[in-house]
Parts: structure tokens; C-alpha cells; sequence
């Protein structure tokens, strides 16, 4: 082989693990920076809505955490694919360190439609096929974390989170396409890739609170990465060399 | 072919399988999934006998009548080719208004009257300022070669709260 970049050197824990410690603060400093340009543009400079008032700038956290929600569960489907046809060990961390920020945006999206839901429709919860689905999402996160967590050998644990993971992945079509496909309280998308009903300032607004989203995922799931990797791989001779120097350092 | 390779096409291969089976499942469950049917539906018979169920649609341009009491109000769901008339005794939201979407819970009587006991706001899915709205507005009234009057067209603006 020429000595040409190759990105599987970073599918092993040991040169994945600094570069992930490089990359955090970068994924912070970016999400800060979306989130503050977000709100800003989305609570300051974005117009009234003409038939929601003011009420309307949830939309500026609910729709980016759903679109997260669902995301983040292919991004999982993904991973969790690789480690069962290829056996990778990385796969099965990033899975699990995925997860909890997945749940956490599906119950984001979920509360915040609640609390949109009550003033604009007149109800906090309705069972229409946008709002189920989306709850079915809630609890496919939750019951991959308590499934790997109740099985102690990390391999086995990845193995059944995975099929887990791949057979709930029919879900986010539906949750998609639900208010297409079937009478719902909720209203059809107002953005996809090709067009928006949105005014300008509202979708940029939206767009850049998605992107903070998005960092602060790739950042927190980082972090969560880098500890699985050191508790995982506790008996090998990097992560003592790892904790040795860090220990070194404080001296 | 490797073990790796045979493993991905499984994976493949099941979740097709899965793809398949649900979407047959979603078929066959069409009619529970849908949270309302619509006033055509209701003229065609589907509507459920001595059950309650959720009707949706516009509410009727000029329908909506408020008796002395404040809280009772009877209005018409339209889906522009049926409509039907509801009453309702109750809190309504605020984006509950003419020509705008609706959706009703509650059971036919023996008039064809449907007696909600719950009615919900839907809203559509655009966002754009009152001043935008009202120019969408004027230019569909003038495309439709209708004049537009100042107090018709201030509607959609006063609608914001």
C-alpha cells in the first residue's frame, strides 16, 4: 500500500479515540455558534405567523428534534448493519452511544408538539398516525438501551440491539409519510429537499437550529463514544497507555 | 461469495421481508390509522353506527352560528362536495374559524346532525407573515376575477393574536 490517507485506520478504537477528543470541541464551538445565529433569527427577526401568532416559533426546536429523532435512528440502523455483516467493534459503540441522544430528541419532539399542540389544535395529544409513530420511535430508543443494558457480554448486546435496531427502521417511513399516506390532526411537511411553504426567515431559521442540532449530536455522541471505548477496552494496553498519560499530565 | 457479503444480502433480504409485511399490515389497517373520515365518506355509509368517530374537513364559509348561551355553536364540516352539519357545546381553539380545517368527534343522531363532544383546529402548513397572506390572498381573489374589498381582504391579518 502507498502511503495514502486511509479512513479505516480510524475504525479501531485506539486511533479513533484522539480523534474524537480533537474533534469535540470543534462540534461544540459549531453548535453554539447555529444555535445562537438559530434563535437569534428565529425569536428576533422571523415575522409573525398569520394564523399562529407568536405561537408558532416552537417550530424552531420541534422540528429540528424530530428530524434528529429520526436521523439519528438510521444513522443506528447504519452502524448496526456493518457490525453484523462485518464485525467491526466500533459499530456497535457508535450505536449505543447514539441512542440515548436519539431518545432524547424523540422526547423533545413529542413534548414540544404537546405543548404546540394544546393552543393550536386544542388538544396535547391526539392518536393520529404522526404522533403514535413518532411515540413507537420514543420507545424503540428506550428499548434498545434497556436491551443492551441487560445483556453484560458487550458482543451479544450489539448483536440483539442491532436486529433491534433493523427492524425498527420500518418505523421512520411511516413516521414520514404518515401525513400523506393517511388523514391526520397533524399538517403535511412545510419543508422537503425540493420545496418550502415557509416564509424565508423562518426556514433559515429552522435550517440553522437543525444544524445546531446537529452539531450537538455529533459532539455529545462523541463524548459517549470515548467513554464506551475506554470501559470496553479496559484490558488492552492503548487505553492503559491512554489513562496512564492522562495521569501523567496532572503531575 | 464471503460470509461478509452473504450476511449484508441476509440483512438486505430481511428487511425487505419486513418492508413488505408491514406495508401489507398498514394496508389492511387503513381505515383504523386514519384519525378522521370525511363527510363524503359519512354519505357513502362508512360512517360507524352508535360508536364514536371523528369527522374532518373545512369548516363551511358563513356556517358557523353562535346561540345566546356563548358556548353552543352549530357550523358545517364541508369537504366541498358533502358537508354536514355539527353541534357542539364547548371550548373551541383559537384557530377554529370559517374556511379552515376541523376535525370533530362525536356520533351522527337520527337528523344526520353530528353531535361533537370534541372539536380540534387543524391547521395547514404554511408559515408566513399577515402581509403575506394577504397579498397570497388578493392575488388569488384576482385571479379568480373577484374585486377585492378592503374589509374582505383584511380578514387573514386580524386572524393573528
Amino acid at each position: 500500500m502507498k502511503d495514502r490517507f486511509n479512513l479505516y485506520r480510524f475504525a479501531s478504537p485506539a486511533t479513533f479515540y484522539p480523534l474524537a477528543g480533537t474533534l469535540i470541541p470543534w462540534f461544540v464551538a459549531l453548535s453554539v455558534v447555529f444555535g445562537l445565529a438559530g434563535l437569534w433569527l428565529g425569536m428576533l427577526v422571523a415575522p409573525t405567523d398569520f394564523q399562529q401568532g407568536e405561537g408558532y416559533r416552537i417550530i424552531f426546536i420541534h422540528v429540528p428534534a424530530s428530524w434528529m429523532s429520526m436521523f439519528i435512528y438510521l444513522i443506528m440502523a447504519g452502524w448496526a448493519a456493518i457490525g453484523l455483516a462485518f464485525n467491526t467493534r466500533l459499530s456497535g459503540m457508535m450505536a449505543q452511544a447514539l441512542a440515548p441522544t436519539g431518545a432524547l430528541m424523540a422526547f423533545l419532539s413529542l413534548w414540544t408538539g404537546a405543548l404546540w399542540g394544546k393552543p393550536m389544535w386544542g388538544a396535547w395529544w391526539v392518536w393520529d398516525a404522526r404522533l403514535t409513530s413518532e411515540l413507537i420511535l420514543l420507545f424503540l430508543y428506550i428499548g434498545y438501551m434497556a436491551l443492551t443494558a441487560a445483556i453484560d457480554d458487550a458482543k451479544r448486546a450489539d448483536k440483539a440491539g442491532g436486529l433491534l435496531l433493523l427492524v425498527g427502521v420500518v418505523n421512520i417511513p411511516i413516521i414520514y409519510f404518515s401525513v400523506k399516506w393517511w388523514n391526520t390532526l397533524h399538517q403535511g411537511s412545510s419543508v422537503n429537499l425540493t420545496k418550502s411553504s415557509m416564509a424565508e426567515t423562518m426556514l433559515w431559521g429552522m435550517l440553522l437550529m437543525a444544524m445546531c442540532f446537529w452539531m450537538y449530536s455529533i459532539a455529545i455522541a462523541l463524548m459517549r463514544v470515548r467513554t464506551i471505548m475506554l470501559e470496553r477496552e479496559r484490558h488492552t494496553d492503548w487505553v492503559k497507555a491512554e489513562l496512564l498519560g492522562k495521569a501523567g499530565e496532572g503531575k | 461469495m464471503k460470509s461478509r457479503h452473504k450476511k449484508l444480502a441476509l440483512i438486505g433480504g430481511a428487511l425487505a421481508i419486513i418492508g413488505i409485511i408491514a406495508a401489507l399490515v398498514l394496508n389492511a389497517l387503513n381505515s383504523n390509522i386514519a384519525l378522521y373520515i370525511t363527510p363524503t365518506d359519512v354519505a357513502a355509509g362508512k360512517a360507524p353506527k352508535d360508536k364514536l368517530f371523528r369527522i374532518g374537513g373545512l369548516v363551511k364559509e358563513g356556517s358557523i352560528s353562535r346561540q345566546a348561551d356563548g358556548v353552543t355553536i352549530s357550523f358545517a364540516i364541508t369537504d366541498t362536495e358533502k358537508e354536514i352539519p355539527v353541534h357542539y357545546k364547548g371550548i373551541l381553539p383559537d384557530l377554529f374559524k370559517e374556511g379552515k380545517g376541523a376535525v370533530a368527534q362525536g356520533k351522527l343522531n337520527g337528523e344526520g346532525t353530528f353531535m361533537a363532544t370534541e372539536v380540534l383546529a387543524k391547521h395547514d402548513e404554511n408559515y408566513m407573515p399577515p402581509e403575506a397572506a394577504k397579498a397570497v390572498d388578493d392575488a388569488q381573489a384576482r385571479a379568480a376575477g373577484k374585486h377585492v374589498s378592503p374589509s374582505s381582504s383584511g380578514d387573514k391579518p386580524k386572524a393573528s393574536y
